[in-house]
């Protein structure tokens, strides 16, 4: 079934005006933010368990409930990433199950972020565009380049100037055209809504974000698949514009919606931030209704560093109506976050997954998510982006000569290993 | 004492199809107010119950008000005031 007729339009958030399928994302009378709007009951009898199944594991194996009106053009082998049972941080948090949504080995650049853009950029081909770009903290800067060279568009990426060096050339090597704005993100931002409104051009995250976001939906319809059709009973997930909680949150209300779970919607939904960039937790905390801007981020965290989230007052009334709460940690809680993950699962995380663990941390240290409940805490990119945040705090490795003598000497007085079976 | 307000696409059927135009205010309230004066198709575009509206944000040379003195922020002769729908970016 085509989008054509899946989809009825995008929707106002605010006043619940619906508007065609176009590249707009807000709404023209209040300015609200739009969002995709499906016809549930259209879709319903078209889409079964067996059918998932029958199909590759990647995203796309959810396209019903993506808004595209043909096949995916750009990304197609996206997404499917595992969740992985994670018994040994379990052990060291102190709770009984706990599972890890590993999108830092998402295909091709190592973070959630491929998800949306395929979706992005798919759709920015549907509409005729050849020139794309956004606003980036550096990971959807290297997907958008990486996709977009694939699918041989123009492509003009604006970042911080002052982001990781591994994500501007990790950006620069797939022939995009990279500018450092001297500024925060969120003035990078403003300037490519500027930029956006004048050239036409399709900015992921401006004028095609409505797509772009549904595409973090995925994340959720996997969770869900991958525990055999149900839903955990508490999520934490990182926050910087705040789009991907809710939509993860939204993957789960439409599997119920469309029939694929039947068990209803329980899940309580934990938002994380680093301390130095926090809108969306103190107004979670403070009980505020809308975020309050930071000025000046000051975090290791950079992916999660947007003072102004776009998402921010719908994802504190998220938190808050699921019955779940939001958190903020330090940058040495964000390191110690980041090493916990790497020693006990072999997962190496960006600074935002250290945030989220560290988050999940303090959450059940407080006594705010049981010891004794399913939680999954989603994990959206690689440490291998970061690593500098984390090369103070590793011990040089030892240098010794090709010798067994010199070997012993350094064992010297540390417990052996066990001898190998035989 | 001229100041320009710049009118982002989705609000320019509403000014005639101007991209600029000049107001006089001494600050972001009076400035904004004589916009709508000039122009009263902006003002439901603009406010709300009188409050500037949640998803328009307001620039005065660049620095987004909120971190000045919000609508009480003062104006010079020659100020660019920009206003720029909000929803983008993460």
């Amino acid at each position: 079934m085509p989008a054509s007729d899946h989809v009825l339009g995008l929707k106002c958030r605010l006043c619940g005006k619906l508007y065609p399928k176009s590249p707009v994302n807000f709404c023209t009378d209040d300015f609200g933010p739009l969002e995709v709007a499906y016809d549930y009951e259209k879709i319903k009898p078209t889409i079964t368990r067996a059918k998932i199944a029958a199909r590759a594991r990647t995203m796309w194996r959810y396209r019903e409930l993506l808004p595209l009106d043909g096949e995916p053009t750009v990304g197609s082998q996206v997404g499917g990433t595992p969740l992985v049972r994670a018994d040994r941080l379990a052990d060291a948090l102190g709770v009984e199950k706990l599972w890890i949504k590993n999108d830092a080995v998402n295909f091709p650049t190592l973070s959630f972020k491929d998800r949306v853009v395929s979706v992005a950029l798919s759709k920015a081909r549907e509409f005729g565009m050849r020139t794309v770009g956004c606003a980036s903290t550096g990971n959807l800067a290297n997907s958008v380049a990486a996709q977009a060279a694939s699918a041989g568009l123009d492509t003009f990426i604006l970042v911080p100037a002052d982001l990781e060096k591994t994500k501007i050339f990790g950006t620069a090597v797939y022939g995009a055209k990279v500018i450092a704005v001297t500024g925060t993100y969120d003035e990078v931002n403003r300037l490519c809504t500027q930029i956006a409104l004048k050239f036409g051009w399709g900015f992921v995250n401006v004028n095609l974000r409505p797509f772009y976001a549904e595409g973090s939906k995925t994340v959720g319809f996997e969770i869900a698949e991958d525990l055999g059709w149900r839903f955990p009973r508490h999520v934490v997930c990182p926050m910087a514009g705040g789009a991907l909680i809710g939509k993860i949150h939204k993957a789960f209300t439409e599997l119920n919606a469309v029939g694929l779970v039947e068990q209803p919607v329980t899940t309580k939904m934990y938002g994380a931030q680093a301390a130095g960039c926090n809108p969306i937790t103190d107004c979670v905390k403070a009980g505020r209704d809308r975020h309050k801007p930071v000025r000046k981020p000051n975090t290791i965290c950079k992916s999660l560093a947007i003072g102004d989230p776009a998402d921010g007052a719908f994802a504190a009334k998220l938190i808050r109506d699921s019955g779940g709460w939001g958190e903020d940690v330090s940058d040495d809680e964000i390191v110690d976050g980041m090493l916990l993950l790497a020693q006990t699962e072999g997962i190496f995380a960006e600074t935002a997954g250290g945030t989220t663990v560290a988050v999940a941390k303090k959450l059940i240290d407080a006594g705010r998510i049981p010891k004794d409940e399913e939680i999954v805490l989603c994990i959206t990119g690689n440490g291998l982006k970061t690593q500098d945040c984390v090369f103070d705090t590793l011990a040089e490795p030892a240098t010794i000569k090709p010798s067994l003598a010199e070997f012993e000497t350094l064992t010297a007085g540390t417990p052996l290993g066990e001898p190998v079976l035989v | 004492m001229a100041i320009t307000v710049q009118i982002p696409p989705p609000m320019r059927d509403q000014v005639g199809g101007q991209s600029e135009v000049t107001v006089s205010g001494a600050t972001v309230q009076a400035a904004l107010d004589d916009l709508v004066k000039q122009h009263p198709g902006l003002g439901p575009k603009l406010f709300d119950n009188g409050r500037i509206r949640q998803y328009v944000n307001v620039f005065v040379n660049d620095e987004d008000v909120r971190y000045l003195d919000e609508m009480e922020t003062k104006l010079t002769d020659g100020a660019v005031v920009a206003l720029i729908p909000a929803v983008a970016g993460g």
